[in-house]
């Protein structure tokens, strides 16, 4: 019991001290409510009522876009617009009443802007028209006091420079959708663009920058009184890209006679793009100015996809190029030498199957580089079945073939590089031999990018180096460039003498009289080419037509003409650029295809002598 | 049934329980909520829905429940408190469980009619076994520091687990309100300010722990111009809305920063400061002055009560209510970061209604059984 009243009363000593602690701590708390609410009342009451406090976002200026040579790619312009801040609007829609008296506001414009006030903060502008004129300004800059909350911002807005033909690369950007919306304030700002594609997106963050704010006092009718803070946030990163605006105007120009192709210029040393094609395009600008319903719709119906980037989306069959990685498969295996002859009658026998050659009247015999340079299909009929597929796709692999390589481009393909076990798992059949010489002409299932196979020259004309394309002069930080490396490509793993004979037989395809693409060589011996053509049917031939003569060229509806293609790299003593060009249903790769990549080929040869060094560093603006 | 309603005298019916509640304390219950459901009226503009009217129907359901809480037999609750907090821990792992499943934050769990709030049973369940500890234990042995380390570990693995859900409020709510318990319990105030020191050598530690989004509210605690469009705004605001209400407010839903929606959340965490800005000094000294009245109160019924079961357990409620109120009212003033603790029975929301009505009624059961005794060991003395 002693014991139980010691408890009890130890305990109600320490009650009443505890209730006496937080009675004091609650007396804390008035004392400071009767500051805020009595001795700083006033000071509140003023921001509160007439003078609030506007916090207002500081846009970075967002990062340029140049070409390797310092040529603008995409720029800032300035931009007028009338924005409305609701909060310190009595009736927005009185208001727009009043401001539609001199601007045209119409309805789609009304409830856009009326959606936009219910998705952000009442405190943040709302556009209510961009790209004013000077005239529009200055008359509602004159009827400031009838438009309570409504202000005249200048903003900026991406400007493309050099238009179409630069689209598919640097990309445009677009205000963020609702998805896009991180709850970062910056993302609200009426002007604030995001980038949707090409290197705008890809590189989004560092051309973005970082936001500044001011802390602005303003009164009841939102017209700031002063600045009470101001904090400047840092510009986003100007993008330097190894493009070269001259080539790649270049190669557009000479796409541009063709309905829809592509074309790829790649610096073997060290994978750099130079030019990056693809026909037809469209207008980046377009987008930066809100593109209209009917424009949109035509880009997006347009059977020769504008919007698509051909060169890194377009997936082709690759046809005779592909007899590049066949030889490399057979020579790297050992299954096939290269003094193996082969009898070309016209036409391939397996079974009761028959494989034709492109050429009608056979080829009659010939060794490897021969097969090479007249690109003989029964050849590689016969080399492909003694390989077999799976060889031939791991080699396919190893070019670079049948994998996104990594460009700093949003939207690559992959293309696709059949095996048995692939097969198998997609169509539940197995695989036939026959698909095996379907493949080793380049056929079937196979199909690649135009940036895929200008990779596969380049890393064939390397000697067996993994190159890697990319864009962003300086990759790892897509930042202002600094002193930079040279990448140090891995080995593939390829012999010397296997690189040799392929490169013996693709030099015969446009040096050698015979050759496929004797017409287009270069006839100047320090900038001459080796190459190889390939024309891809995309659809079957019946036997039945067969018989009566197949249809050429122009006779067969666009859609059903076979793709163009042409790979090569040149010089042929230390080989730099590699090219590859792919024009859609352009019927023949030697006759439409060689001649464009040896007019890319012979002026980046040309404009190496004019501009021997690229930019080094960017001069900031 | 005799043991659920039986009393040392054994005389009392469940209607004399009932003449015995502490109706006093129930009208000062009653008159907070009412002006908790007269501010969610005003916030949202003079209208019963959405909040006002639920509000009121959940006083209801937690009225009941409250007076069910405090006829049950004070030894009942004796008896099962270790039952109900390894339920409320067990509730407290599942939750974990589920939210890892769930993937990103997870408090309550899903049980068809009703969704439970494991952290807000525990806050109750783990006064019960503290007090009942306590409860068995000599001054001298509350002075050997082993007697201390069960409790201790009673009170860190469920804080813990609040912690990570992640809850800082509730968890902090626990650590307060057991370090509480021990103080009125006697441990020695040595003892305390070693624990102090401790914990200031584990802050750093800790704040690995924390997420960005805690982080930054602490942050924007020591530093609001630091952030003032983000989480800074908040408080901005909060001080700009309480500081205009000056002395007299400026009148019942005529809170110009509120209802313009300068105000986040004034229908849950803010509602102090639309209070204070709608009825200004007067109106926010009013509330805490009930806030005394009801602390006052619970003072009494421990120091009323004559077990020490009976004690500990009003303490611990009574002290619990407090810490609400005191953190919710210091963070609206910028005292303190946001921590997202509602302001008790005025702030809108279901699960603390329903834990501070439960709540109390324990501490009116301590007041209607406060000649029971109770032994060391549970058993009632033979008098």
């Amino acid at each position: 019991m002693q014991r139980e009243n010691q408890r009890a009363k130890l305990f109600s000593r320490r009650v009443a001290l505890l209730t006496g602690g937080q009675l004091g701590l609650l007396g804390a708390l008035v004392a400071r409510m009767y500051y805020l609410q009595v001795i700083e009342s006033e000071r509140y009451k003023v921001l509160a009522e007439e003078n609030r406090i506007s916090l207002r976002l500081l846009p970075p200026p967002r990062g340029r876009i140049l070409d390797r040579f310092g040529e603008l790619l995409a720029v800032n312009q300035l931009n007028y617009r009338v924005v409305v801040i609701p909060e310190q609007t009595g009736s927005v829609s009185e208001t727009l009443d009043v401001l539609s008296n001199i601007l045209q506001i119409g309805d789609g414009d009304r409830r856009r802007i009326t959606r936009d006030i219910v998705r952000k903060r009442r405190f943040l502008p709302v556009t209510v028209r961009e790209n004013l004129t000077w005239d529009e300004v200055s008359s509602i800059s004159v009827n400031a006091p009838d438009l309570p909350g409504v202000m005249i911002d200048v903003g900026s807005s991406r400007f493309y420079p050099q238009g179409p033909e630069v689209s598919h690369i640097v990309g445009y950007v677009a205000p963020p959708a609702e998805s896009d919306l991180t709850g970062d304030p910056l993302l609200e700002l009426p002007d604030f663009r995001i980038g949707r594609n090409g290197v705008e997106r890809a590189y989004d963050l560092a051309l973005r920058g970082r936001a500044g704010n001011s802390q602005v006092e303003v009164n009841a009718l939102g017209r700031p009184i002063r600045e009470l803070a101001r904090n400047e946030g840092e510009p986003g990163n100007e993008m330097v890209l190894t493009l070269d605006l001259h080539l790649q105007r270049f190669a557009m120009s000479r796409l541009a006679d063709q309905e829809s192709g592509a074309a790829v210029l790649i610096d073997i040393r060290n994978g750099e793009i130079l030019a990056l094609a693809s026909t037809p395009s469209y207008d980046a600008n377009d987008f930066s100015k809100g593109i209209s319903g009917p424009q949109w719709r035509e880009l997006t119906t347009n059977p020769l996809t504008p919007l698509a980037n051909k060169a890194i989306a377009g997936q082709f069959a690759p046809g005779s190029t592909f007899k590049i990685a066949v030889t490399l498969a057979a020579l790297e295996s050992g299954l096939v030498g290269p003094d193996l002859r082969v009898r070309c009658p016209g036409v391939y026998a397996l079974g009761d199957a028959r494989f034709h050659c492109w050429e009608k009247h056979g080829h009659g015999s010939l060794d490897m580089i021969e097969g090479i340079s007249r690109s003989c299909d029964v050849y590689f009929y016969e080399v492909a079945r003694r390989v077999g597929i799976d060889r031939i796709a791991q080699m396919a692999k190893r070019l670079g073939l049948g994998q996104t390589l990594g460009i700093d481009l949003p939207g690559e393909r992959a293309g696709l590089i059949p095996t048995r076990e692939w097969k198998l798992a997609t169509t539940g059949v197995s695989w036939q031999q026959g698909e095996t010489l379907v493949a080793g002409i380049g056929q079937g299932f196979i199909t690649a990018t135009p940036l895929q196979l200008a990779v596969m020259t380049a890393r064939v004309a390397s000697g067996g180096l993994a190159v890697v394309p990319h864009l962003a002069r300086d990759k790892a930080s897509g930042q202002r460039l600094g002193p930079r490396q040279e990448p140090d490509f891995p080995s593939i793993g390829l012999s010397a003498s296997s690189l040799a004979i392929l490169t013996r037989g693709m030099r015969g395809v446009v040096n050698d009289p015979r050759g496929t693409a004797f017409k287009a060589r270069i006839r100047d011996p320090s900038m001459a080419m080796a190459g190889k053509s390939g024309t891809s049917q995309v659809r079957r031939i019946s036997a039945e037509e067969r018989r009566t003569g197949v249809r050429k060229g122009n006779q067969v509806p666009w859609r059903d003409r076979d793709h163009a293609l042409f790979v090569a790299f040149a010089p042929l003593e230390s080989p730099r650029y590699a090219c590859a060009v792919v024009i859609e249903h352009g019927i023949g790769g030697s006759a439409v295809a060689a001649p464009i990549v040896r007019d890319i080929l012979l002026e980046a040869q040309r404009r190496e002598q004019e501009h021997p060094e690229p930019l080094q560093r960017v001069a900031s603006t | 049934m005799p043991l659920l309603f039986a009393t040392p005298r054994g005389d009392l019916t469940i209607l004399g329980k009932l003449r015995q509640v502490n109706w006093g304390l129930i009208l000062l219950i009653a008159v907070v909520s009412s002006i908790g459901f007269a501010m969610l009226y005003s916030a949202a503009g003079g209208r019963w829905d959405p909040w006002a009217s639920r509000q009121m129907y959940r006083f209801g359901v937690g009225f009941v429940l409250l007076l069910v809480v405090a006829v049950v037999d004070l030894r009942v609750w004796y008896r099962f408190a270790y039952a109900l907090y390894f339920v409320a821990l067990v509730l407290l792992v599942a939750v974990e469980v589920a939210g890892r499943i769930g993937m990103g934050a997870q408090r309550w769990l899903d049980v068809g009619f009703l969704q439970l709030q494991p952290s807000e049973l525990m806050k109750i369940s783990l006064v019960l076994v503290l007090a009942r500890w306590f409860h068995g234990l000599t001054l001298e042995d509350v002075g050997r520091p082993l007697s201390l380390v069960w409790p201790t570990v009673l009170v860190l693995a469920p804080a813990v687990l609040v912690a990570k859900q992640p809850d800082l409020g509730s968890a902090l709510l626990l650590l307060l309100m057991s370090a509480i318990v021990y103080f009125v319990a006697g441990v020695r105030l040595w003892k305390f300010a070693a624990i102090a020191a401790t914990a200031g050598a584990v802050i750093p530690l800790a704040w690995n722990h924390l997420r960005d989004y805690q982080k930054q509210r602490v942050l924007t605690f020591l530093n609001p111009e630091n952030d003032p469009l983000g989480s800074g705004y908040h408080i901005i605001q909060s001080k700009i809305a309480l500081g205009s209400g000056g002395m007299w407010g400026k009148g019942f839903m005529q809170g110009t920063q509120s209802h313009l929606q300068f105000l986040p959340e004034k229908q849950t965490d803010f509602i102090f400061t639309m209070l204070s800005e709608e009825w200004g000094f007067v109106g926010g000294l009013t509330l805490i002055g009930l806030y005394v009245l009801i602390l006052l109160y619970g003072a009494a019924i421990s120091l009323r009560a004559r077990s020490q079961f009976g004690r500990l357990v009003a303490v611990g409620i009574v002290s619990s209510f407090y810490i609400y109120a005191f953190i919710n009212i210091a963070m609206v003033m910028g005292m303190l970061p946001v921590v997202g603790e509602p302001l008790p029975l005025v702030s809108y929301g279901g699960t603390a209604m329903m834990t501070l009505l439960i709540g109390f009624g324990m501490l009116i059961n301590v007041y209607v059984h406060r000649d029971l005794q109770i032994g060391r060991h549970g058993q009632t003395p033979e008098a």
